[in-house]
């Protein structure tokens, strides 16, 4: 995906903000699905969308907010060209190496049959991904996914 | 025997456990499904233990942490794991982890292998 077809201009957005119960994972994808139908999706389209935002939300509430319920920030835009920008952002314990834990099979979480595939299946799920991290004050994953439709 | 649960159903017949996952799997669901299976896989000490999938709407990588620790309990009970007509959404993601070489995969229980 080219540079500035990620900065176009937004057409409709969206904010949400849900404590990191793991409920919520499917609260967010249910939210952000509907959010996204506007662009008439396909039905595999409507599930990579669903699935990336899905593995970005579990991360905060499993690695980010692990001792502690904090919020999830996340924003999605549509933007020109049947683009879809998803903001996942939390305030959580950050991350130490963002290369090594973008690594396939990479997690910390081993105890709870976590199989690292996280951010595998984000970049595999999306077009691009970005990943910013500070220890000790949060992440912010950002993805973008063109979507062609029916 | 039949019997059904809030995110699963099972069915035990002879050395079979047919293990049939509802609705989504996610971190969320896996979760609370983890213990619940393998209490059953431990009471029954099936000889093959097959995961329906056919009625996953979704699943995301906890699902591929679930399975995997099914795969490797099973395994150590001396059982074989055998996953059973997932969904082409299901099977975007067992083969981006490159599941399909390690686990059996059925189409169904009459058409067969995948």
């Amino acid at each position: 995906m080219k540079r500035e077809e990620m900065k176009g201009i937004v057409q409709n957005s969206m904010r949400l903000v849900l404590p990191s119960y793991s409920v919520n994972e499917g609260i967010a994808r249910g939210a952000v699905a509907a959010f996204c139908a506007q662009l008439d999706p396909t039905v595999a389209e409507l599930g990579d969308i669903k699935c990336a935002l899905s593995e970005a939300v579990t991360n905060c509430i499993v690695h980010a907010y692990r001792d502690s319920i904090g919020e999830i920030y996340i924003t999605v835009e549509l933007l020109e060209g049947g683009i879809v920008r998803m903001k996942v952002k939390d305030r959580g314990c950050g991350i130490p190496d963002v290369k090594v834990a973008r690594a396939p099979l990479y997690t910390t979480d081993r105890a709870g049959e976590r199989s690292g595939m996280g951010f595998t299946v984000m970049e595999s799920f999306t077009d691009a991904i970005r990943v910013s991290s500070r220890e000790g004050r949060g992440t912010t994953v950002t993805m973008y996914k063109r979507i062609l439709g029916r | 025997m039949l019997k059904e649960e809030r995110l699963f159903s099972f069915e035990v017949s002879d050395e079979e456990m047919v293990v049939k996952l509802l609705g989504e799997m996610d971190h969320h669901n896996a979760k609370e499904l983890r213990g619940e299976v393998d209490s059953l896989i431990l009471e029954y000490r099936p000889q093959r233990v097959v995961l329906d999938l056919s009625e996953i709407s979704f699943m995301d990588s906890s699902g591929l942490g679930f399975i995997m620790g099914r795969y490797s309990l099973a395994k150590e009970l001396g059982a074989s794991l055998v996953l059973r007509a997932p969904t082409s959404a299901v099977m975007k993601i067992i083969t981006l982890a490159g599941m399909e070489r390690m686990i059996k995969i059925e189409k169904s229980i009459k058409e067969g292998d995948v």
